[in-house]
């Protein structure tokens, strides 16, 4: 039996110490109603359930916990996560996994704009669509779409690899298609598998960094 | 940051209850904006009765406005106290009664005119001025609110938001506007008048030029994405209208939630939450430079 913490009833900074210093290892976070920061900053092997909608920023820095938002996130879901599993079971709003180190974030709906923005190492498989200037700047980790990507895909990318799925709108600076090799195909698939995603590897196609960007050019000695 | 919130009623059964949803609403957007504090409502009998003029002011009590309009031989005006607004409403047309209350008390600023809709604004803490204005007891089909957190301009009942400068029109704005200087010379020079050096101010003359030369809401929002630079979530509302338009960046945030009885759009989940039906509501984040009108 997981211990209930209903937050109609108990502040949200309550849950967060609590689940600093657990008594438990599994949670059920009762209506978050949109509420800012809920299991954040978690640094145990837990598994929490929100019931609910979330606000900005849910699950924030998470270390080794399991979070599960029964419902729709805000801006900043996952927000530099170093590492365990937080799963959207419906849509995630801007900046999803931004600067994350480390983990898997799941959103089984969309995600909006800037989904991964300075991603670090992290891993997001979006059931749907995803929104313009996704992976902007993304340094290191996976960015898996089943649906569309918006416009400015992986714009001044460095080495984070984007699949997509679906129709990408464009392509943001710096990002090109690549090739899919053996590797990438059976690194896809571990990756869908993760995420409880029965999609097929070979339909999707691979984006990353033309390297073009972030070596300093000599011929462009005059431009600054 | 700053806080917006809009509701626009489908089903008639809702409007007794118009103010106390916005007012809810409006309690859950504070933080975004803590200084001041505006809305627009449409349709309250007490603030908008049926077939009056409406006037919204500042910078005149009620007891000034009614004396010199009555000593102006405009003996039926009716002046209403909210907050800092004084709401001045009489049986006569929308310019008469403007041009009345421009002769009569001529150092007041209007805030706000139309047939049908008062705004009121004020300064300090938005749940204190809801409740200064009386909000959870207005009724009415549409409302809209926004709560302030100043950066282009001083912290004023006049910076506050909405902005209403066309016949029931309200537009309220989180972002700030880059190129608001150069829009505002373009329109003075076309003779369009300012109350102020607020940046959403001139979002909401162009939007009403626009529509002064024959442009629907729909083009003149059409028309803003391409002329203004910057950052904006705009909810813009008129007499039978309400619309939301994001810049093309789109990181100011912004939420609509529909259902069969009601259209909300707000800057968080948590403001649309308080309301009937919230849990079977299609919700969606508008899409960058997509105008989204719903007409009554």
């Amino acid at each position: 039996m997981a211990t209930v913490i209903d937050l109609a009833r108990t502040p949200v900074r309550e849950l967060n110490q609590a689940l600093h210093s657990p008594e438990d290892t599994s949670w059920r976070v009762l209506n978050p109603r949109g509420a800012h920061a809920v299991a954040c900053g978690i640094r145990e092997d837990l598994a929490v359930d929100i019931e609910g909608h979330v606000g900005y920023y849910c699950a924030g820095m998470n270390q080794r916990a399991t979070v599960t938002v029964h419902g729709n996130a805000g801006t900043g879901v996952a927000e530099n996560m170093m590492s365990g599993t937080v799963r959207v079971r419906g849509n995630a709003s801007q900046s999803a996994g931004a600067t994350a180190h480390g983990g898997l974030l799941v959103i089984d709906g969309d995600a909006s704009a800037r989904c991964g923005i300075s991603m670090k190492g992290v891993d997001i498989v979006v059931g749907g669509n995803i929104g313009h200037m996704s992976a902007f700047m993304g340094q290191a980790g996976r960015l898996v779409v089943c649906g569309d990507a918006g416009d400015a895909l992986g714009d001044s990318l460095y080495e984070a690899r984007v699949y997509v799925r679906g129709r990408v709108k464009s392509l943001g600076a710096d990002c090109v298609e690549k090739e899919m090799r053996g590797e990438h195909l059976a690194e896809l698939a571990e990756l869908l598998k993760s995420a409880e995603r029965d999609e097929d590897p070979a339909e999707f196609r691979r984006y990353g960094s033309a390297r073009e960007l972030y070596h300093f050019k000599v011929d462009n000695t005059a431009s600054y | 940051m700053c806080g917006i919130v809009g509701l626009h009623l489908r089903e008639p059964s809702l409007e007794p209850r118009l103010g106390q949803l916005l007012s809810a609403m409006l309690g859950q957007v504070v933080e975004r904006g803590p200084d001041s504090a505006g809305v627009a409502v449409y349709g309250d009998p007490r603030l908008s009765p049926p077939g009056r003029a409406v006037v919204s002011l500042l910078g005149a009590t009620p007891a000034e406005a009614e004396a010199a309009l009555a000593e102006a031989a405009l003996p039926g005006a009716v002046a209403v106290q909210a907050d800092a607004t004084t709401v001045v409403h009489a049986g006569l047309s929308l310019a008469d009664l403007l041009a009345a209350v421009a002769q009569a008390l001529p150092r007041a600023t209007v805030i706000g005119s139309g047939t049908g809709m008062a705004v009121l604004k004020g300064t300090g803490n938005p749940v204190r001025l809801a409740e200064s204005f009386g909000l959870a007891s207005v009724t009415g089909w549409q409302g809209v609110g926004h709560t302030r957190m100043a950066t282009e301009s001083a912290v004023t009942p006049e910076g506050a938001h909405p902005f209403s400068v066309g016949p029931g029109q309200c537009l309220v704005h989180n972002g700030s506007f880059a190129n608001h200087a150069t829009i505002r010379r373009e329109l003075r020079a076309r003779g369009v008048g300012f109350d102020s050096e607020n940046d959403s101010e001139v979002g909401a003359r162009f939007v009403a030029h626009q529509l002064e030369r024959g442009a629907d809401l729909e083009k003149a929002l059409r028309l803003l994405c391409e002329r203004f630079d910057g950052f904006y979530t705009l909810l813009v509302s008129t007499g039978d209208s309400f619309a939301v338009v994001r810049d093309a960046i789109a990181c100011k945030p912004a939420l609509v939630a529909e259902t069969s009885e009601w259209v909300a759009m707000a800057s968080e989940y948590r403001a649309l939450d308080v309301l009937p039906g919230i849990e079977n509501a299609r919700i969606f984040e508008p899409e960058p430079e997509e105008v989204y009108v719903w007409r009554r």
